[in-house]
């Protein structure tokens, strides 16, 4: 066996780290281009309503303007597009935030400057905007189904009459805010129409007649979007995406700006038009997690086991697109329940439309129910991992399916013993002058989505192995991960491969998502490295190509795959201020085979990094009247910084799941987010006594809570 | 200051980039972070919200971190500016960024140019006694004396460079390490 066999599994540092680190890694503002213009988008200033006129002279008659694109000048779609991305076609609004026009120029600052300068009027509609969250509203609907996949009500047995008979009985109420991704690299892209090409162009699929370098997830987004808006084949748009300053959801379908700026480039053939949307236009306009309200009710036995588990949602709808999170998701898989209820309602509102975040549906949905059985393990006395593990599901409760593997004890109990956890009998015991201590836990789960096949080539040249394909590298490893796969499965040394991702021009890959990057691509790799040696043996010649598709074992619809976790959380609650300061986060994860254990475990504690992030600080604060955020920036949103974030650490199970094809490897991408809030909310409690049900765990919340539960804090911990 | 296109100022301005001599002929308007990337093609500097709100285009001028959005860039004639690139490139990356790599204290990289630079200036701020908010008043016998690094000073004195990956425990190890060979070498800092 030679050193490659074991490339699968190696630590290996980032292939792109040495231009990343020296800032010469290329992102999508930053590809050299001659004489390239600036696009500044203009957005409304209210949510609904009709264009009743714009008065564009004066950004016109700034000296460098080149155009002032509106619905007047946009060029025609030649096929409707989805409703997001339809913007600068009909003289209306439909969210505050929405792109009105857009001003471009010969430099940044002339545009920015005559933005200012367009005037739009608008005729308020007769009734509305409807944009405040209200769950008693008359429109307030359920919902049949939610993403389109999963039910939007579903009941097995008598979830009520077993609420009502339990031995042990917890209820509460939950509520999360609007998170905003806020990657520290704007929304950004470059569109340049090709100038005139001749005749022939037209008629030739081949021919590229625009070029975009964008920020995204899976180059294939934009292309498909942009193709199908403009009447082109997919083969004649190019895009060029080889590094992305981060995502988390936001860059996974392209946003209006993407379409703006491809219709000004439209208009002026042969000049590369630039944008990057400022901070506040991103807050407005590039999708969001939305907020929730939840209700979950558990029932137990006199052992702990569960007999209802009952979870409502109640969310927001964009009117442009009904964005709605699986927020119920986990409470139909994660534990064993004779009986089980989810119910979702809707408010279709006058907002920007949400999208992905990051474990979208478990995150909010974790944190429900993963509060509630610590809420249930207080209320029995129980250890909290000792009640998750009277609960493990021996298949997925929710289909019926086995596990395709399923570690969480192992999570749970290797997770307690390394981290060591202690909880108190009596909340509030331990303290450090002002600081009450305090440790938490809950689990984690992600299910693992097929999302289709990808395709992968590998080409012998220059005495090296290419892997290319469409796969996305968006701080994830990507671009490391896939070659030593390749590596691996070619039996040769890391350093004879090269990736090469990114790119329209490769074989198609799906996007960056729902954490099925590793081995839905990896698969294709592998299969494509085993046909290329069926095919052109060890000794290949200068040239020598092919190509191959993922590909996962026959009978896999037959098992339920998910990815899991268990997390630790000692914290800190001031009594003075009510601040909460997390001292130590653990993971435990099962995330099938690690690919790599230096970039998994940058991917597991940056979910964790952010989950602190989220249950501390992060919520976007929409105004009353309008909908739109109002503290629309980093100061005014706050995402953890150094000082924030003292002491994260994973560990992993590490077992290989066969029922994820030839890598064995499960997505790690989104796990390590989800349940950090509950772990950090139950470790409050451990510390204080305080149950916190509202995300973020703000000063004001801990105090307010401190207040109403009667006793001033010294005498309720004292 | 003479006027030219429609009516806006422009000005001639002298900076010496990466140790290269630019002279710009620029909009009044123009700060230092679209100075360098809009106008001289410099994109190891990145722009994250424009605002000094994230630190992501942090540079060196005349051996100090600033946020580049936040400096015009008439108001720095003659001046100095190091970008990430100014210390090193792939084929000869410093200590610092080398740790940075060795560490994985990185993951999209977008930050990591502002974090580099800050970093670097971090260092030359404690071995120059200078105290930040979590220093201990009494610790600081000397004012020409270095300031403990301590993880948490480290954590303080970088919290104006965001990370939206979460790779912050990494760049601290990385920033740990290159300060201790530093002191172990007797390098400058």
């Amino acid at each position: 066996m030679s050193d490659a066999a074991t490339e699968q599994g190696r630590d290996r540092a980032r292939v792109d780290a040495p231009l990343k680190v020296s800032g010469l890694a290329p992102y999508a503002y930053e590809h050299e281009l001659e004489d390239p213009l600036f696009l500044v988008p203009v957005l409304s200033t209210v949510a609904t309503g009709a264009i009743t006129g714009i008065d564009a002279e004066a950004a016109r008659a700034v000296p460098g303007v080149a155009l002032v694109l509106t619905h007047e000048n946009a060029p025609r779609l030649a096929l409707p597009t989805i409703p997001t991305l339809a913007v600068l076609r009909k003289p209306r609004v439909r969210y505050r935030g929405e792109i009105v026009a857009a001003v471009v120029a010969d430099s940044l600052e002339t545009a920015r400057y005559a933005a200012s300068l367009v005037r739009v009027d608008y005729a308020a509609p007769p009734s509305g905007p409807d944009v405040r969250l209200d769950p008693e509203d008359p429109g307030v609907r359920p919902l049949r189904r939610v993403m389109g996949v999963y039910p939007g009500q579903h009941t097995v047995g008598d979830v009520d009459g077993e609420l009502a008979g339990a031995a042990y009985r917890v209820e509460g109420h939950y509520a999360t805010p609007v998170n905003h991704h806020n990657p520290i690299e704007p929304h950004s892209m470059v569109a340049l129409w090709h100038a005139d090409l001749g005749p022939l162009a037209t008629v030739q699929p081949r021919s590229t007649r625009l070029t975009v370098w964008d920020s995204n997830q899976g180059v294939v987004a934009p292309q498909g979007v942009l193709a199908g808006a403009f009447g082109l084949l997919p083969t004649q748009v190019e895009v060029i995406s080889p590094y992305v300053g981060g995502s988390f959801g936001t860059k996974g379908m392209p946003h209006p700006h993407v379409m703006v700026t491809a219709m000004a480039a439209r208009k002026l053939p042969g000049r590369a038009v630039k944008v990057a949307l400022t901070r506040p236009q991103m807050f407005a306009g590039t999708g969001y997690r939305p907020e929730t309200r939840q209700r979950v009710a558990l029932a137990a036995d006199e052992q702990g086991r569960l007999r209802a588990v009952d979870h409502e949602v109640f969310a927001p709808v964009s009117r442009v697109i009904p964005w709605v999170d699986p927020t119920a998701g986990p409470s139909l898989s994660m534990y064993a329940s004779p009986t089980r209820r989810v119910s979702y309602r809707a408010q279709h509102l006058d907002i920007g439309p949400g999208t992905f975040m990051r474990a979208p549906g478990e995150y909010t949905g974790m944190f429900a129910l993963e509060t509630a059985m610590d809420e249930l393990a207080r209320e029995m006395g129980m250890d909290p991992v000792e009640l998750r593990l009277r609960n493990e599901p021996e298949a997925d409760p929710e289909s019926g399916r086995p596990w395709s593997s399923r570690h969480v004890a192992t999570c749970l109990t290797e997770g307690a013993r390394i981290f060591g956890l202690e909880q108190q009998q009596q909340p509030g015991g331990r303290r450090e002058g002002e600081w009450l201590l305090g440790m938490g836990v809950a689990s984690a789960s992600f299910p693992q989505m097929g999302m289709g096949p990808s395709l992968a080539r590998i080409t012998f040249t220059g005495g090296r192995y290419v892997v290319s394909m469409q796969a996305s590298d968006i701080g994830t490893g990507a671009w490391t991960v896939l070659a030593q796969i390749a590596a691996q499965a070619l039996d040769v040394p890391q350093d004879q491969v090269e990736a090469r991702i990114g790119t329209t021009d490769a074989p198609y890959a799906i996007i960056a998502g729902g954490s099925t990057g590793t081995f839905g691509w990896g698969s294709a790799v592998v299969e494509a490295a085993q046909a290329f040696r069926a095919e052109h043996g060890s000794d290949p010649a200068e040239g020598a190509t092919t190509r191959a598709r993922t590909r996962m074992p026959q009978g896999v619809r037959g098992v339920r795959r998910m990815a899991f976790g268990a997390h630790f959380a000692e914290v800190a609650v001031s009594e003075v201020s009510g601040e909460v300061r997390v001292r130590r986060l653990y993971g435990h994860f099962d995330g099938g085979r690690i690919m790599n254990p230096r970039t998994a475990r940058s991917q597991l504690v940056g979910g964790m990094t952010m989950g602190l992030s989220g249950a501390l600080f992060e919520e976007s604060y929409r105004d009353p009247r309008f909908g739109h955020v109002v503290n629309a920036d980093l100061a005014g949103y706050h995402v953890a910084a150094h000082a924030d974030v003292v002491d994260i650490e994973v560990g992993w199970v590490g077992e290989p799941d066969p029922w994820m094809g030839a890598t064995g490897a499960k997505g790690i991408g989104e796990v390590g987010i989800v349940g950090v809030p509950a772990a950090i909310g139950n470790a409050i409690f451990d510390a204080t006594g305080l149950r916190l049900r509202e995300l973020p765990f703000t000063p004001v919340k801990v105090l307010e809570a401190w207040e109403s539960s009667g006793p001033a804090p010294a005498a309720t911990v004292r | 200051m003479d006027h030219a296109v429609g009516g806006t100022s422009h000005l001639s301005t002298k900076l010496v980039v990466n140790g290269h001599p630019q002279e710009l002929r620029h909009d009044v308007r123009v700060t230092l972070l679209d100075a360098l990337r809009d106008h001289l093609g410099v994109t190891s500097v990145k722009k994250g919200c424009d605002h000094g709100q994230c630190g992501a285009c942090t540079v060196l001028v005349d051996g100090r971190r600033v946020v580049s959005c936040l400096s015009l860039t008439a108001s720095l004639d003659g001046a100095e500016v190091v970008t990430a690139e100014g210390l090193g490139t792939p084929d000869e990356l410093s200590d610092l960024q080398q740790a940075f790599v060795d560490r994985d204290g990185l993951q999209c990289g977008y930050c990591t140019p502002g974090q580099v630079c800050s970093a670097q200036a971090m260092l030359a701020e404690v071995a120059a006694g200078m105290p930040s908010h979590v220093t201990e008043p009494g610790a600081l016998t000397d004012p020409d004396t270095a300031v403990e690094l301590t993880d948490e000073e480290i954590r303080e004195r970088m919290s104006g460079n965001l990370c939206r990956c979460g790779a912050y425990v990494n760049i601290v190890a990385a920033i740990r390490d290159t300060a201790a060979r530093r002191a172990g070498t007797g390098a400058q800092p």
